[in-house]
This record gives structure tokens, sequence and C-alpha cells, in this order.
């Protein structure tokens, strides 16, 4: 998606002139300004706002940064699932400094940033894959000869927004795990006097990546987010209330080891450690790789990736998540989920709480066991 | 004349971070270090889970190549609790190490080494009509049309004079290095925009097995993908089918634009097959079990080394052969910087002693990485696509013998051309095409058992911790895209007590060790090795990404504490 070259657009062009020189119809324009509409959450009453916004803006400038990581998230929007006009869309942004695909290298390719964020001082976008540790004076990560904490700051003094992709720049995903070998961080643990939304997921789907930017250009701000930083529109439903197998959890129909009888017939997961129940995410609406399938619908139970600190809190994979069949936490999450439906205030509140109660559960169960002398993780924050 | 000092740092289009500094005299390179400059420390992380949960944490190591830590993990938990996973699964994980192995390499020509050799302003002087009769004199592909290649020429022009050129800004264009006239440059600027397509599509075979790529999941004693024809939540014949149309469509992009691609670009650069070799050392650990994981001699891809170069004998890979040194690696050694430790004794104890950030040069420093130095009987060894294709051809290998030969004959160069930058890049084109086709015998494989009756995936006897023994220790070894790996686990009490990973990057990667023998990528780059232009070294980046450079691989490992993460054994 981010590869300029696929769809060309020049400086001074709007959007909507570039797309009529390609060819792209009115209408095909509208349907996916539609489709955008129905992903972010947004009333249809809105369309011709979003489609007149789209059609003005100007290529913008991307900054991204890869720190801490494995290069999975940068892998996962390389699989953007698209229409062609998604791709158009997408082709909006102006990658000026991104690891993975430069043609330079080295000090070209430090020059090229320099001079992008100088040229669009207060106006680009930053993108952050990765955690910084802060271990050892930060040396865990160089580039260039400077930290990875240094390269961030600088980078973010000027930037209009900023967007964490994945669990490394959410938390700090697994190097953050217990013991934290790196003393490893998310960005908005050094980023503290501007907004920092997190696409969360380890990785996350590449679309949601894209729907946010695609909100920050159409309406000049992020879009509204929960607690953790997380875009509603993306990660304000439980997976466990979208998911396939719901039918199956609540006929009491559930897997008892993998490759049984059950799991030949699609049940339920929540008995061989499926944690959809506690998780806020996308995965069984937006699915993955062109909708192809998801964790849950290949068979494999929810690992929780879209929660913080989940390398922690949602181990072990194959353990039951406490008291959801004993509806302890669950049905105060229920009633809670109902109340998300409301609206969005109100969502925002009712989900931060949903996730903080069961975070605050798992963290007692924790203490109670470390008293007990048992070596299961504690994890502050 | 002086040398001049140069410093590449970041390297680009690779995984990971990685620095390289060298000195230039007379447009040659004279002396190189290679810096990993990252450091995550996963295998510290690991201790004390479940050793169910391990290939998880292991699989973050890398979202490149997202599959081969996952699965050595795997391998590693079930050799050590005794697992015999189902023929299934085995066939299953094949088919998705396959696919990563294909999609991976695809992607590494094009998307990040091609920009290397071909010049995406020169591709603007081409001519639509002879680009097209140059692409279809080396290949059918329905694609390569006029039409297709001016409206590719065209959004090039477009987007170059935007003037916003995003990705390629200061792109080392109309360097002198760079020989392909236009014609080929545009061919394979349209395939570059082509194969990013193909990598979406053919991926999804792991998002049917593994519900999603990046990290799709796996499961110890299986899959967790199971079979039944007869429902809509699993493996059925609709799924099976989308399987088999992804890699007939992986087999023709690879036989018809990526491995005639290569070739062509590979004619117009013949010098590199006598530049960048480096190390005379090459090892495999073989891959792609065809009978039981513990039968080498049933695995597609043979085990061995080749010592010195010699084609005429392949020695048998002996684990307590190897050793990992730190004289240049920001670690310490209770026995001291000279001592070499087999992974069994291993000591992870960081210790940066490098100067503070910011720095400009590290050349002259003692120690300069995070990664360490393995050695094998003392030598380096070179690993990945060209030591799997080596000793498979020194073995007799009969598709390799054939594909190779072809090659050679067609370059007219002998089989010594393979011991260079080119060859590194050749055999990595000629092993995914192999691989492209051995993915179909694994399919049909995998639908006759389901026609035999046999659907199991998953072994459950040693799922539940009750079972397992108090104590237990496994290694599981994996031929990844990008070399030989291997993680050792160690089990007590029902949780991870060690975890190790001795991984292609390093090998590939390391500093020099006590001797001072440098590193494969080190000595690659002082192989009779040009730089014309210290400020604009793309002869670095076609040595070091003919490596195909996974560096988050390789620095993984880390006790803050200085304790454990010690006990291992090695191949
Ligand atoms: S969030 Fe996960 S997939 Fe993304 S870079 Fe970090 S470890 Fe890799
Ligand atoms: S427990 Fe998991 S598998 Fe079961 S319904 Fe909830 S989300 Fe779906």
């Amino acid at each position: 998606m981010f590869y300029p070259t696929s769809h060309p657009w020049s400086t001074d062009q709007s959007l909507g002139d570039h797309l009529a020189e390609r060819g792209v119809s009115r209408r095909d324009f509208l349907e996916f300004c539609g489709s955008m509409c129905a992903v972010l959450g947004i009333s249809s009453t809105m369309l011709p706002k979003v489609a007149a916004q789209l059609e003005a803006i100007k290529r913008p400038s991307i900054i991204w940064l890869q720190l801490q990581e494995c290069t999975g998230c940068v892998e996962s929007v390389l699989r953007t699932a698209e229409p062609s006009i998604g791709d158009l869309v997408l082709d909006m942004v102006s990658l000026d400094y991104q690891h993975t695909l430069m043609a330079g290298a080295g000090e070209a390719v430090e020059r090229a940033k320099a001079d992008a964020m100088a040229a669009n001082k207060g106006k680009y976008i930053l993108v952050v894959t990765g955690s910084i540790p802060l271990e050892a004076n930060g040396m865990y990560l160089t580039i260039g000869g400077r930290t990875g904490r240094e390269i961030l700051e600088e980078a973010a003094r000027d930037a209009a927004a900023i967007v964490g992709v994945g669990a490394c720049a959410h938390f700090g995903s697994v190097q953050a795990a217990r013991p934290n070998p790196t003393g490893a961080v998310g960005i908005n643990k050094i980023i503290t006097d501007k907004p920092v939304v997190n696409i969360a997921g380890c990785p996350p789907i590449g679309d949601v990546v894209t729907a946010t930017l695609v909100h920050f250009l159409t309406f000049g701000r992020l879009p509204e987010m929960d607690s953790e930083g997380r875009p509603l529109f993306a990660y304000g439903k439980r997976i466990h209330d979208q998911c396939t197998r719901r039918a199956h959890f609540d006929a009491g129909q559930y897997v008892e080891v993998f490759d049984d009888e059950a799991a030949r017939k699609g049940w339920c997961l929540y008995k061989v450690g499926c944690k959809g129940p506690a998780v806020f995410s996308p995965c069984p609406i937006f699915q993955w790789n062109t909708r192809t399938s998801w964790p849950i619908g290949a068979g494999h139970p929810c690992i929780g990736c879209t929660e913080p600190y989940f390398w922690d809190t949602m181990t072990p994979f194959y353990g039951r998540l406490p008291n959801v069949a004993g509806f302890g936490i669950e049905s105060k999450v229920d009633t809670i989920g109902a109340a998300l439906a409301l609206g969005a205030t109100a969502g925002v509140a009712a989900h931060a709480a949903a996730t903080g109660l069961y975070q605050l559960r798992h963290r007692k169960q924790a203490e109670a066991e470390a008293a007990a002398g048992s070596s299961t993780p504690t994890k502050e924050g | 004349m002086a040398a001049t000092r140069v410093v590449v740092d970041p390297i680009t289009r690779i995984e990971g971070h990685l620095r390289i500094e060298a000195q230039q005299e007379n447009g040659r390179i004279t002396n190189a270090w290679t810096t990993a400059t990252q450091f995550r420390g996963l295998e510290i992380v690991m201790q004390g889970r479940d050793p169910r949960d391990a290939w998880a944490f292991a699989q973050r190591i890398c979202g490149v190549c997202t599959v081969v830590h996952a699965v050595a993990s795997c391998r590693a938990v079930e050799d050590a609790l005794g697992i015999r996973i189902p023929p299934n699964a085995n066939i299953i994980r094949n088919l998705i190490h396959g696919m990563q192995f294909v999609q991976d390499h695809v992607i590494h020509f094009y998307h990040l080494h091609a920009l290397d050799w071909v010049d995406i302003t020169s591709a603007l002087k081409a001519d639509p009509a002879a680009t097209s009769r140059l692409a279809a004199s080396i290949s059918p592909w329905p694609n390569n049309s006029a039409t297709w290649f001016a409206e590719v020429k065209d959004r090039v022009s477009k987007f170059v004079s935007s003037g916003q050129l995003g990705i390629f800004t200061n792109g080392y264009w109309g360097h002198p290095a760079y020989k392909m006239p236009p014609e080929a440059n545009l061919m394979a600027v349209a395939h570059y925009l082509e194969a990013l397509d193909w990598q979406r599509d053919v991926i999804r075979l792991h998002t049917i097995f593994g519900g999603k790529n990046p990290h799709p999941n796996f499961l110890v004693g299986g899959m967790a993908s199971a079979i039944n024809l007869e429902s809509t939540a699993t493996i059925n014949a609709e799924r099976l089918t989308d399987i088999h149309d992804m890699i007939k469509r992986a087999q023709r992009f690879v036989e018809q634009v990526y491995w005639p691609d290569l070739q062509a670009i590979a004619s117009f650069y013949k010098e590199w097959a006598s530049i960048g070799g480096g190390v005379t050392n090459y090892l495999a650990c073989g891959e792609f079990p065809e009978g039981n994981i513990d039968e080498p001699d049933k695995f597609y891809l043979p085990r061995g080394i080749i010592l010195d170069r010699d084609l005429t004998k392949v020695v048998p890979y002996d684990s307590s052969k190897v050793a990992e040194y730190i004289s240049s690696s920001w670690y310490d050694y209770a026995q001291g910087d000279e001592a070499g430790l087999h992974p069994y004794e291993g000591e992870t104890k960081p210790n940066y002693s490098g100067p503070p950030a910011p720095w400009t040069y590290l050349q002259g420093e003692k120690k300069y990485s995070w990664l360490k130095s393995p050695r094998y009987e003392g030598r380096a060894m070179e690993v990945g696509p060209l030591a799997r294709m080596l000793v498979a051809y020194a073995s007799g290998h009969e598709d390799v013998k054939a594909i190779i030969g072809d090659a050679l004959g067609r370059l007219k160069v002998g089989p010594a051309a393979l011991f260079s930058t080119l060859g590194r890049t050749a055999a990595r084109g000629a092993e995914t095409v192999l691989l492209a086709r051995r993915m179909s015998t694994w399919y049909d494989a995998l639908v006759d058992r389901i026609k035999s009756g046999d659907t199991q995936t998953f072994t459950k006897d040693k799922w539940e911790p009750e079972t397992w023994p108090a104590t237990a220790q496994g290694y599981g070894f994996l031929d990844a895209p990008r070399g030989a790996l291997g993680h050792w686990v160690q089990i007590a009490d029902g949780k991870i007590s060690r975890y190790q990973c001795v991984v292609p990057s390093t090998w590939n990667a390391g500093p020099r060790d006590p001797q001072g023998q440098p590193g494969p990528y080190e000595a690659a780059l002082t192989d009779n090795h040009p730089l014309l232009d210290p400020a604009r070294p793309i002869e670095i980046l076609r040595t070091i990404h003919s490596f195909d450079p996974c560096i988050a691989c390789g620095v993984h490992v880390l006790d803050a504490e200085g304790k454990t993460v010690t006990e291992v054994k090695v191949l």
C-alpha cells in the first residue's frame, strides 16, 4: 500500500483530480468513502463531508520509525487488503522514511528524514513500530550511533500526529514481558505531551492502520480512543461478542482438547484457553489477509495480543480465563458490553472499565500467588 | 593513499538494525566491521513460562520469517516431551514453511535486493514495446505486454516528476555500478509492483492453517486447524482448493517471473560472480522432513558441511564442534575474552563497553557488536540458501544438480561462480523454484491421507503437564530461509528453566573471533570487493543484501543478571 510508484500522485494535485485522472469514477470513490465510514463507525449522513475532505487532501509526509521490534508490524501493513480504490487512497501519503523499503541507506536516508521533517514541520505523521529500551543508557538500540529514545523524541517534536503501530509501540510487547531485561517501554512513556494512538496487536491487522490514517487525513484529528489509546472504531468491541463460535459458548458446546470431535465441528475454544471474552479487537470483523480467516476461525484460541502486557496477563495461553464460565467478572463485563452500544462517551468509559476490571482481577490473582511464593508474574502498570 | 573510513548505518531493506563500517582504498574495500545495534533479550523472558507457550514468544524474534522460530520451538518442546506429531501436522507445517520460503525469497529479491541492481530512473528511458519483446524472450508470463509496461513507465515518470520521491529519496540512481539497459530496468520495476500483489495473495495459506499472517498460530503436538470435510468451520474441500490454487499461483510466479528475471539480471552483472565470496565453509542443518523428524536422510534438503569450498565431499555435521566467542562482542565470559564456549556451557553476560551515544565510529574498538561469533572447529561458516544448495549439490541431490547446472550453463560459468555475491542470490532463486514445486508433492500427500480417512492433526497424549517428566530437555532444528537455526529448551516442573537459540544471522553477521578471523559478512566485503564512492555505498548493499540479513534474529540472547541462559546442546 505504501508504494508510491504503484499510483504516482503529483505534489500539487488534489486526491480528487488524481483519481479522476486515473479513471476512477465518482461512484467508485463514493462507494469507497461509504465503506470507510462504515469501518470507522461514522454516520452515513457524514458521507459528503468525508468525500469532500478526502478529495481535497494533498499527499502528506509520513516518517516511519522502526525501533526495538521484529518487523512483523511492517509486514502486516504490507499485507493490507484493499479494493484498488483503497490502494489509491493509501497512496495519499509520501512515505519519506521507512527502513524496510527505502532504496538508499546510511547517511542518505538519515538526510532524507531530516529534510522531510524540516520541509513538513508540524505537518508530518509519525508512525512508530517498536519499543524503546531504557536500560544501559539506551544502548540496547542505536541507529546511526544514536539511541532509540533520542531518535523518537526528535521525530515526535514536530509531528502533527503520532501513530504507534503494534504491541511493541503500545507497551513494549514481548521484550517488555517479565522481567523486561532491556527496560523496554511503549512510546507513550516517552512522549507525554501529545496524544499517541495505539494500533494494538502483535501485529495489528494492517487495514486498521490504514483506516486510522484515513481518519486523521479526513477529519484532521485522531479517532476517539479508549484508555489504552486504541481507536474505538476498531477496538470498541470484545472478540467474544463478535465471535462466530459464540452460539456454541452460549449453548455450552466446548472444545475440550484440540482436534477432538468438538474441534472438528468448530465449537467454542474457551476451555482450551480462549481469551476472547477479555479482549477488545477487530479480528472477527476485519479478519486477516484479505478476509481469509482469523485465529479463532482457524481453530486456535485468541491469545489476547491487543491487550496491554498480554504476555504476562494472558499467559499461560492455554489456561482457562478465570471465572468466565463461572460468571464472576463475566456478568459485569457483559452488562458493560451492553452499555457500550449506548454511545461513544459511555462506550469509552465502559470499555476502560471492562478492561480495567479484568486486569485488576488478574493482578490480584498474581499478587496472591506471588504472596503464596509462586513464580507467577506480576506487572505494574 | 590513505584509507577512507566508511559508515553505513542504518543498513536499510533488511530485518533488524545493522551497521557496517569499512575502509576503502583505491576503489576497493580493505577492511570491514559488522555491528548489530539492537538487543531484545527474549530467551530470558521465556524462563519460568509454560513450554506450550514458548512458540509464541520465540516467534516474535522475527516477523519477516514469521514461522521459523515458532516451528523450531514446537520441535524443541516436542523433542523434550517425547511427542510425535501426526503425519498430517508435519505436512501442514511443511506447507506453511514452504510457502514462507517462497514468499520471503520473492519479497527479498524484488523489494529488498532488486534496487541494488535496478535503476528506477533508467526505466524512464525504456521503450515499452522493446521491454515486452525482452520479457517474452525469457518468459511466457502473460502480463508482459507492451501496454502494461507503458503503464508502469507512465506511473514512474509521473512519480519522479512529482518531486516527492518517498522511499526512493536519495537512492543511488545513476550510479555507474548500475549496468542494465532501460528495458531490463523497466521489466524489473513492473515485476516489483506485481510481486507486491502476489505476496499478499499466496501468504494466505498461513491464514487458512494459522489464522493470520504475520505470526500465524502453532501448537505443540500438531496444528490447531482441524480437518473435517463436512464442516464450514474447519479445513474442508473449499479451503483445500484455495490452498491448491495458491500453490499453483506461487509456482507460476516463481517460474515465469522471479527465476527468469533473476537470471536475466545476473547476466548483466557477471563480474559479481567473482566478488564477495568471503568465508570458504558452508553449513546446512537440512529441512522439510518427509518421514520422521529424526530421519535426516528423509529430509527434502540434506544436512551437512562443505569445507574449503571442496564440492567433492560433504562432511557430516557434529554438534560438539561448535563454540561461540565474544572477544569482539559486548559480553563477558568468566574465563576471559579468549575462551570459546560450546553452547552447553554458554554464558551471556552483556557488558556494553563501546562509546556513549551518539558515536561516530566503532572501528578501532576491540568490541563492536551485540552478536557473538560462532565457529565450527574454529572456522567461520556461512549458512543460508547458498550453503543448502552447495551441500545438496555435493550430495548428488538430483533436483538441485539439475537446476544449478542449468543456471550455470546459461550464464556460461563454472561452479566456482557460486562462491560469490551473485552465487548467493542465484542459489536463493534456485531453491525457491524447487520448494514451490515440492509444495505440490506435500499437498497431494495431505489430500491422499484425508482421502484414506486420516484427518488427525494433533497428538493429545502429552498435552497435560501431569503427563510430563519432572525434568526434560530437547532441541528443535530448522533450516530457515536465512539458514541453519536451532532452539534448545530445558523444562523443570512444567516450566521452562532454560531456553537458547543459535540462529542464522549469528553465523553470518557475527564479528571477529580471538584469532582475528572475520565473520562471513566481513570476509565477503573484503573479498575482491569494489567500492567506488564511499558516499554512495551501493556495492556494500549488494553483498550484504545477498545474505538477506535478519538481525533481530541474531541478537535476542540476554540475561540482565548475567546468570543462566547457558546450557544448550547444538545440533
Ligand atoms: S508488536 Fe509484535 S509483530 Fe509488531 S514488531 Fe512488536 S513483536 Fe513484532
Ligand atoms: S470463548 Fe473464544 S471461541 Fe468461545 S465464543 Fe468467546 S471468543 Fe469465541
